[in-house]
């Protein structure tokens, strides 16, 4: 049953042919996100180079969030409650 | 009652599926508006519900333990940027409900299994695609939330909204997290309080 869903979901879209030029078009908006691409400044990059530096970028981000949320986790444990917020609400919303 | 737990699961996890088909159906997809990751008010937006959102992680100091208190932290920065997306992008509600899911999980005190997608797993595109992209748009679909059985175009769509609110996300904790780590001094006139 959820077979027939799920092939439905695919075919419930635009059209269920999807062109080349839509799937070509898709990777080069990727293309201008990824800083590693974009500075290389090649016009020619292949389709899996585009996944392959995706799925790189996107691993990179969520270390960065990690690491991130751990020195935020030290940093609001050992600061003090009152002022550390206060001054950070203040700054936030002036 | 084994299988019938099972079937329960399986009927909740379709009904919760056709919900979330429905609201994205609904949605006319040519005309989604988009949300502008990278606009300063979206940023300020999103820092001060974060803000919020810490603020009631540390009111909890039972949760003193290093391990916990990331992984709370963690939640609330994807639960935020989630819900700042509005619902328009299936990687936001696919964080929104795996949270809840767990939350529900732990408060009913038995350990649901996880329904992922791997139950039957799919490839992405039946046509012309080679292996080796298939193989890396596989990748692609385990790191995106919730992309694990979208068609390939949908893949790529909500990879790059993904990558632009992940950056927005990096951008705020990094100002936030700088402003905890260097007592901003005169600006604020802070120091009068300790």
């Amino acid at each position: 049953m959820s077979s027939r869903r799920s092939r439905s979901r695919q075919q419930s879209g635009v059209s269920s042919n999807i062109t080349d030029e839509q799937i070509t078009d898709l990777v080069s908006k990727l293309q201008q996100l990824i800083p590693e691409i974009r500075n290389r400044r090649s016009n020619k990059v292949s389709a899996s180079k585009v996944l392959q530096e995706t799925c790189n970028y996107i691993r990179s981000l969520h270390r960065e969030v990690d690491d991130l949320s751990d020195r935020l986790s030290d940093l609001l444990a050992t600061t003090d409650t009152d002022s550390a917020q206060a001054a950070i609400i203040r700054s936030l919303l002036m | 009652m084994a299988s019938l737990i099972s079937y329960l699961k399986f009927e909740e996890e379709s009904k919760r599926k056709k919900l979330w088909k429905t609201g994205y159906e609904l949605r006319d997809p040519n005309s989604r508006s988009e949300t502008s990751w990278r606009s300063e008010s979206e940023q300020r937006i999103y820092s001060t519900k974060l803000v919020d959102a810490l603020r009631l992680v540390r009111r909890n100091p039972s949760t003193a333990d290093k391990v916990s208190s990331f992984r709370e932290i963690r939640e609330a920065a994807d639960r935020v940027l989630a819900v700042a997306a509005k619902g328009r992008t299936r990687w936001s509600r696919a964080i929104l409900a795996s949270q809840l899911r767990l939350r529900l999980a732990n408060n009913m005190k038995h350990k649901r299994a996880k329904v992922t997608g791997c139950s039957r797993p799919k490839r992405l595109e039946k046509k012309r695609f080679s292996p080796t992209l298939q193989r890396k748009a596989g990748l692609l679909s385990r790191l995106v939330p919730g992309c694990r059985k979208v068609s390939f175009p949908n893949l790529l769509e909500e990879a790059t909204d993904y990558i632009a609110a992940l950056e927005m996300q990096v951008r705020a904790m990094t100002a936030l997290t700088e402003l905890v780590t260097g007592p901003p001094v005169d600006r604020l006139g802070s120091t009068s309080n300790s």
